[in-house]
C-alpha cells in the first residue's frame, strides 16, 4: 500500500520500534587477507593493465606520503595528510570510473588524482606552493585540483562538496536532455563521485546533498570513507545506527557497504554503482570500511587518543599488501621488479622535491588575481599601494620585491 | 599569580566555570578526551565527566543549535568551533537564532548562557581556511557580543566575563598567540569588563588601535614610531560588540589622529565602523584622515602571506603618513 507521502504503509497492530541497527547492512568482501578470492565471491572484471595501474598508484602514493610526511617533519613543507590505510578504497574506486567522470574529493584522496594522471611534479608544485602550482600558492598543502583531470580543487570546509556533487551530477544528466521533447536519454555518459569521511557525514551539507540527489535523481556516487576516526573522534561518538550506509537507505538511495581494504570489492562495487547511475540517472552510496592507519594530518598525534595495540591490529590488514598478494598469485607481478621499482620511485620523488622546493613563489599579482574575474577598483588600488610599499621596503619582502614591475 | 600561556588561561577560566555550575557543558569537535585540537579543554573531561565535556559529531550547525537549546534551558553552554573559518555552517543558528532569541520572544526565552569560543586569525601558514577573522560578519548582528583578548591575562578575565554575561557572546581566540608567550595570570577567579577598551600605553601624537593578535603588531609599529620621535597612544579595543567609542574618542580628541589596524579585509571590516563613528565624534579635533591598515580585499593567501598581512612596517608607514599629513 502506498500513499501520497511516498511511504509504504505496512500497517501493524504491534507496538514495535525499529532498532537503529535493524538494517544490518552486509559488507562486500571478495579478497582474503592472503590474496585469494573468497568462497562464494566473484572477482570483478579487472584486466591486467588496470590492475597493475591500480597497484602502481597505491604504491606510488605510499611512497609519496611517506616522503612528504618526512619532509613536513624536516620543516620543508608546512602540512601534509596521508591516505595510509585507505589506498585501496580511493584508488580502486577511481579506477572504476571513466576519465571524464567528475571527482569531488574531501582531501585524503591523492591516489585518485594520481590515477587520473596528476604528475609527481604537479604534486610537488602544490605542496611547495610555488609559481607552478595550479592553485597559485593560495591553499595549504594537499589542496590539489585540476580542471583538465576533472578533479575539483579541494576546499577545507568539510562537507561542502557533497551538495555541489549533486548539482554537478545533475548538470551531467541534463546534458542529455532532448531539447524538443524535454525527455532524458536512457544513458548518460558521465557521473560525479563524491568522497567524504564519516565525520563529514555529520555536516548539514551531507544531509542536504543526499536528499537533493535522491529527490532530483542526480547521477552521483557518494563514497563515504568510514575510517573510524575524525581527528580524535572515534566513529561511535560520530554517529549511531548502522554506519553511513543506513543513511543512504534512509534517503532512498541505493546503497552498498564494502571492505575498504579490499581492492577487488571496492572496484566491483564502484563499477556496478556507476552502471546504475548512468542507466537510471540516480545516486548510489558506497560506504567503505577501512582504518585510518596514520595520523589525521601532520598537526595531529594519534597516540593521545588511541592505543598502539589498536593500531597494530589494523596494520596487519594492509590494503596494498592484500592486493599485491593477489597480483603475485595471478602471475601479473614479480617481487624483484616490484622492489626495484620502489627504489626508482623513491629517487624520483626526492629529485622532484628538490626541484620544486627551489622554484620561486607566485608573483605578487597572484595575490589579487582570481578574487573576481578582474580585480575590482578598490582591490586594484590596494594592489598599487602595496606595490609602492614593497618597493620602498624591498628587504622586508624578499619573495616578491625583486620581481615587481 | 601563575605563569600561563593563553591556552592555560582559557582552560583555567573554563575550569572555574565548570566547578561553579553543575550543568555547565563544554562541547565541540575533538574537545572531549583529546582536549581540543589546540588542547584548550585538556583535562576537563577527566575532571567533570563525559556528560559535561564531550565531543560532538562534526556539525557546526548542530553544535550551535544544540548550544542554543541548552542555553535556553538555562545551562551554561560553552561551545567550541574548531576554527573560526568553520563558524559559517553555524551562521544561521548564531545570527538568526542566538542573536534574536530574547528579542523575538519578548524575553520569554533567552540564550544568555551561551558562549562560543573559536580560534581565529592568521600568521600560522594556514592559508584561506585556517586564517580568517570573521568578526565583522557578526558585528552586523544586534543581539550578540564579540570579544577578543590579546594575552593570557586578558583571555582569562574576558572569557569569565563572557560566560557570566547574560547575552550570547562569541569569544575569538587569537590562535597565533595560544602558545606564543606566557604571562602572569591569577589562579583564582576575576573578570574584565566587556565593552571597555584599554589604553595600553599613553601617547600624544597619534592613537593606534587594534584588537587580539594585531595588538602585537601595532606595538611593534609604535616602537618604531617612538624611535622616529612620534608618540603613540596604543589602545586595545578588546570588545567589538559593544565597542567603546568613548575611550577612543577621548584619545583621538587628545592626539588628533587615528590609525586602526585589523587582519580582516578592509572593506566593511570593523575598522570602517570605528572610522565613521570617530570622524563624527571628533570631527573638529582631527588633524589628518583616519588611516586603516588591514587585510586586502582578497581571501587570506598562503604563499604571499607576508605581503598580504597588515604588518608592523605597514602600520608604521600609516602612522607616519598620519602624522605628516
Ligand atoms: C566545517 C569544518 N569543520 C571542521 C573542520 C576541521 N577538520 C578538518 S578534518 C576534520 C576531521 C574529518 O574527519 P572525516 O570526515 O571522518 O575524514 P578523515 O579525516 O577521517 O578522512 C576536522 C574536524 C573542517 N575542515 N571543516
Amino acid at each position: 500500500m502506498t500513499n501520497p507521502n511516498n511511504i509504504s504503509l505496512n500497517i501493524s497492530h504491534a507496538l514495535e520500534f525499529i532498532d537503529g541497527h535493524a538494517l544490518n547492512i552486509p559488507t562486500l568482501k571478495i579478497l582474503s587477507e592472503d590474496g585469494d578470492i573468497l568462497d562464494g565471491a566473484t572477482a570483478p572484471d579487472l584486466d591486467k593493465e588496470t590492475a597493475l595501474r591500480i597497484y602502481s598508484t597505491m604504491r606510488f602514493i605510499r611512497l609519496l606520503d611517506e616522503r612528504m610526511q618526512a619532509a613536513q617533519r624536516q620543516g620543508r613543507i608546512s602540512f601534509y595528510m596521508q591516505c595510509l590505510g585507505e589506498e585501496a578504497a580511493i584508488t580502486a574506486s577511481a579506477a572504476a570510473l571513466k576519465q571524464e567522470d567528475m571527482i569531488m574529493a574531501q582531501y585524503r584522496e591523492q591516489a585518485a588524482l594520481h590515477y587520473r594522471g596528476f604528475s609527481l611534479e604537479q604534486f610537488m608544485n602544490q605542496l611547495f606552493s610555488n609559481e607552478k602550482d595550479l592553485g597559485k600558492g593560495r591553499q595549504m598543502p594537499v589542496h590539489y585540483g585540476s580542471n583538465e583531470l576533472h578533479y575539483l580543487t579541494i576546499s577545507s570546509p568539510l562537507g561542502t562538496q557533497i551538495p555541489q556533487a549533486t548539482g554537478y551530477a545533475y548538470g551531467q544528466k541534463l546534458k542529455h536532455i532532448d531539447a524538443q521533447s524535454g525527455e532524458l536519454s536512457s544513458e548518460i555518459d558521465n557521473v560525479t563521485i563524491c568522497y567524504f569521511g564519516e565525520g563529514a557525514a555529520s555536516e548539514g551539507d551531507f544531509h542536504a546533498g543526499l536528499n537533493m540527489a535522491a529527490v532530483h535523481k542526480a547521477p552521483v556516487l557518494f563514497f563515504a570513507r568510514n575510517n573510524g576516526y575524525a581527528i580524535s573522534t572515534p566513529a561511535d561518538e560520530q554517529f549511531k545506527g548502522d554506519g553511513i550506509a543506513s543513511r543512504g537507505v534512509g534517503y532512498g538511495i541505493k546503497t552498498i557497504r564494502v571492505d575498504g581494504a579490499d581492492t577487488l570489492a571496492v572496484y566491483a562495487a564502484t563499477q556496478k554503482a556507476r552502471e546504475i547511475a548512468v542507466t537510471t540517472g540516480e545516486p548510489v552510496l558506497i560506504e567503505s570500511i577501512a582504518y585510518r592507519l596514520g595520523a589525521h594530518s601532520t598537526s595531529d598525534d594519534p597516540s593521545g587518543y588511541r592505543t598502539k595495540d589498536e593500531e597494530a591490529e589494523f596494520k596487519s590488514n594492509c590494503p596494498v599488501a592484500r592486493f599485491k598478494a593477489w597480483l603475485l598469485k595471478q602471475g601479473w607481478l614479480n617481487e624483484e621488479e616490484d622492489e626495484a621499482q620502489k627504489d626508482k620511485i623513491r629517487e624520483e620523488i626526492l629529485a622532484a622535491l628538490k626541484v620544486a622546493e627551489k622554484i620561486q613563489k607566485p608573483a605578487l599579482e597572484e595575490l589579487v588575481s582570481d578574487v573576481y574575474d578582474t580585480p575590482i577598483p578598490a582591490l586594484q588600488k590596494q594592489y598599487e599601494e602595496l606595490k609602492e610599499h614593497i618597493k620602498q621596503h624591498p628587504d622586508a619582502y624578499p619573495i616578491t620585491a625583486g620581481r615587481i614591475k | 599569580m601563575a605563569k600561563m600561556n593563553m591556552l592555560h588561561a582559557i582552560n583555567s577560566a573554563l575550569d572555574i566555570t565548570m566547578a561553579e555550575h553543575p550543568q555547565a557543558c563544554i562541547f565541540g569537535e575533538d574537545v572531549g578526551y583529546f582536549g581540543g585540537v589546540f588542547r584548550a579543554t585538556s583535562g576537563l573531561q577527566e575532571k567533570y565527566g563525559k556528560h559535561r565535556v564531550f565531543n560532538t559529531p562534526l556539525t557546526e550547525q548542530g553544535i550551535l543549535g544544540f548550544a542554543n537549546g541548552l542555553a535556553a534551558f538555562g545551562a551554561p553552554a560553552l561551545a567550541e568551533i574548531q576554527f573560526a573559518d568553520y563558524i559559517f555552517p553555524a551562521f544561521d543558528q548564531i545570527v538568526n537564532e542566538s542573536a534574536k532569541f530574547r528579542y523575538r520572544s519578548g524575553n520569554e526565552f533567552n540564550v544568555g548562557n551561551l558562549t562560543i569560543r573559536t580560534p581565529y586569525g592568521g600568521g600560522i601558514a594556514g592559508g584561506l581556511y585556517h586564517s580568517q577573522s570573521p568578526e565583522a560578519y557578526f558585528a552586523h548582528t544586534p543581539g550578540l557580543k564579540l570579544v577578543v583578548p590579546r594575552n593570557p591575562y586578558q583571555a582569562k578575565g574576558l572569557l569569565r566575563a563572557c560566560i557570566k554575561d547574560d547575552n550570547p557572546v562569541i569569544f575569538f581566540e587569537p590562535k597565533r598567540l595560544y602558545r606564543a608567550s606566557t604571562g602572569e595570570v591569577p589562579e583564582g577567579d576575576y573578570t574584565i569588563e566587556i565593552g571597555k577598551a584599554e589604553v595600553v600605553k599613553e601617547g600624544k601624537d597619534v592613537t593606534v588601535l587594534a584588537w587580539g593578535a594585531q595588538m602585537e603588531i601595532i606595538e611593534q609599529a609604535a616602537a618604531k614610531a617612538e624611535e622616529a620621535g612620534i608618540s603613540c597612544e596604543i589602545i586595545d579595543l578588546r570588545s567589538i560588540l559593544p565597542w567603546d567609542a568613548e575611550t577612543i574618542a577621548k584619545s583621538v580628541t587628545k592626539t588628533g589622529r587615528l590609525v586602526i589596524s585589523h587582519e580582516a579585509p578592509i572593506t566593511n571590516g570593523f575598522g570602517a565602523e570605528i572610522a565613521a563613528t570617530i570622524q563624527k565624534e571628533c570631527f573638529l579635533h582631527l588633524e589628518s584622515p583616519i588611516e586603516r591598515v588591514c587585510g586586502l580585499d582578497t581571501p587570506y593567501p598562503l604563499a604571499l602571506e607576508k605581503e598580504y598581512v597588515p604588518d608592523a612596517l605597514k602600520v608604521f608607514a600609516a602612522i607616519k603618513k598620519s602624522v605628516e599629513f
